[in-house]
């Protein structure tokens, strides 16, 4: 991938990529995300950590509109995304790209048919340059010689980091990861984050859910720390890693480390 | 049993064949395609819609055909609907069928993991997109066995048909056991021209469903 491939501005400046405000989600009674707010720049890695249950996974489907929400407001470089609204959030799809836990590909496709179904059916574009760009992004992660494989034929690792070339070849602006490493063989771990790791690098805004605490450590500018649907700690991931403001995320932090270390 | 009965009887029975043949076709056609249609506004919970297909499933899929042809035969034209037996018998026939395939693709559609939908919106395809693309590719190789048993039931099933004197298999078979009393080798007849119908498809249809899984998943 050319370190042009991704268009990033500059990071920090202007209004942020993506701003929430007071955000509320329940299930019927049950609240799981409590006021939430919070901004994301562009270029900017933001991990959130959580114990499971948090609302970390709802938050971030929340974010492209997969969770219907009862109350706050969504901003997407700047423009307010009206609650609830599918065409709204269906147009912006296209510059947020989502990769999920597992079974994300479409098996019913070839990885060259799952890559090009957005960016030729939703976005119109030709599909000589779509191809083109698929060529390159395959290359890129080393799969190009599964481009007529259908997902069956894909080990775990190999299907995730496909997954990941699908949501790039729409261009996005924003990539949200949900937990895309939780349900693979422990040897294929490395090969999906260490793809996130270098898209981190190119400044790809990016927004993980994650259970891979040196990983976390290793990407994040900034970590949010939530635990039953509120941020209980927002801070750079250092900071976080090293000084956690709060007992919660320091309980956290130590049920998370490796079996056996002091 | 005497073949010379069988062979005088031959033309009669072919003739039965054929109007089993196509009534079952055109019935089994309608069917699928109804059942897909009411499937599909279940599947995307189109409001008002979804819940007529829910009704329209319930009402037909427990109700005897038998009452069903009836009350199409003997009881619209109370109402002045007069159709001729072989439409009463298509209607009643598709109407079941298609709450049968409604079911059948349901059981296919619902075999689609939920993220298959989500990652489809999140790519940021319509909901038309995601049928042809996903929900219609998927959901009709998983529904591919349960609608074949559908295609056999329904091709049996015509023999019902003989109530309101439809001159299929069954119908023929019972006329000429009543004229000249001969039910071992009428009945024969019978058996074996279901037999005929009913044993190659059978086996087309298996084919098919080995078929489609393969195209449409890779599998081998």
């Amino acid at each position: 991938m050319a370190e042009a491939e991704i268009e990033t501005t500059a990071a920090g400046e202007g209004e942020p990529l993506l701003s929430v405000r007071h955000l509320r989600k329940a299930y019927g009674d049950h609240e799981v995300l409590k006021d939430v707010s919070f901004d994301v720049r562009r270029g900017q890695v933001l991990v959130l950590l959580g114990p499971s249950g948090s609302g970390k996974s709802t938050l971030i489907r929340c974010l492209n509109g997969l969770e219907t929400i009862q109350g706050g407001e969504i901003r997407f470089k700047g423009e307010l995304v009206p609650n609830n609204n599918e065409k709204a959030w269906r147009r912006l799809r296209t510059q947020i790209g989502m990769v999920f836990q597992s079974y994300d590909l479409f098996p019913n496709l070839t990885v060259a048919r799952n890559i090009e179904l957005g960016p030729t059916k939703v976005q119109k574009r030709p599909k000589a340059e779509v191809d083109e760009q698929m060529d390159r992004l395959l290359a890129d992660v080393q799969l190009s010689e599964y481009k007529d494989a259908y997902p069956r034929e894909l080990s775990g690792g190999q299907k995730q980091r496909i997954a990941i070339v699908r949501a790039l070849a729409m261009n996005p602006e924003l990539m949200l990861f949900d937990e895309v490493t939780a349900s693979l063989d422990p040897e294929m771990v490395r090969e999906v984050l260490e793809l996130m790791l270098r898209l981190a690098r190119r400044h790809m805004t990016m927004i993980v859910v994650t259970h891979e605490m040196e990983f976390a450590r290793r990407v994040a500018d900034t970590v949010m720390f939530l635990e039953n649907g509120v941020i209980l700690e927002r801070q750079s991931g250092d900071e976080f890693f090293t000084h956690p403001a709060t007992d919660r995320a320091r309980n956290f932090l130590e049920s998370m480390s490796p079996v056996g270390a002091e | 049993m005497s073949w010379e009965v069988i062979r005088q009887a031959l033309p009669l029975f072919e003739k039965a064949f054929i109007v089993t043949l196509r009534l079952s076709a055109v019935s089994v056609v309608l069917a699928t395609l109804l059942g897909l249609v009411l499937a599909l506004l279940r599947e995307y919970r189109v409001p008002v819609l979804s819940q007529i297909s829910t009704v329209f499933q319930e009402l037909f899929r427990n109700t005897p055909l038998l009452i069903q042809l009836f009350f199409l035969y003997y009881g619209l034209p109370s109402i002045g609907v007069k159709w001729s037996a072989e439409t009463c018998a298509i209607v009643g026939m598709s109407v079941l069928g298609a709450a049968y395939m409604c079911g059948a693709f349901e059981g296919g559609f619902s075999g689609i993991p939920r993220v298959q939908n989500e990652s489809a919106r999140a790519l940021g395809l319509s909901p038309l997109q995601m049928i042809r693309h996903v929900t219609l590719p998927q959901g009709l190789t998983r529904s591919v066995p349960a609608v074949a048993a559908n295609v056999i039931f329904m091709v049996k099933e015509t023999s019902v048909f003989t109530v309101i004197a439809v001159p299929e298999l069954t119908n023929t078979a019972r006329d000429l056991i009543g004229m000249y009393y001969r039910s071992d080798e009428y009945l024969l007849m019978l058996v074996v021209a279901y037999a005929i119908v009913l044993i190659p498809l059978s086996i087309i249809l298996t084919l098919i469903e080995r078929r489609v899984r393969r195209g449409t998943f890779g599998d081998d």
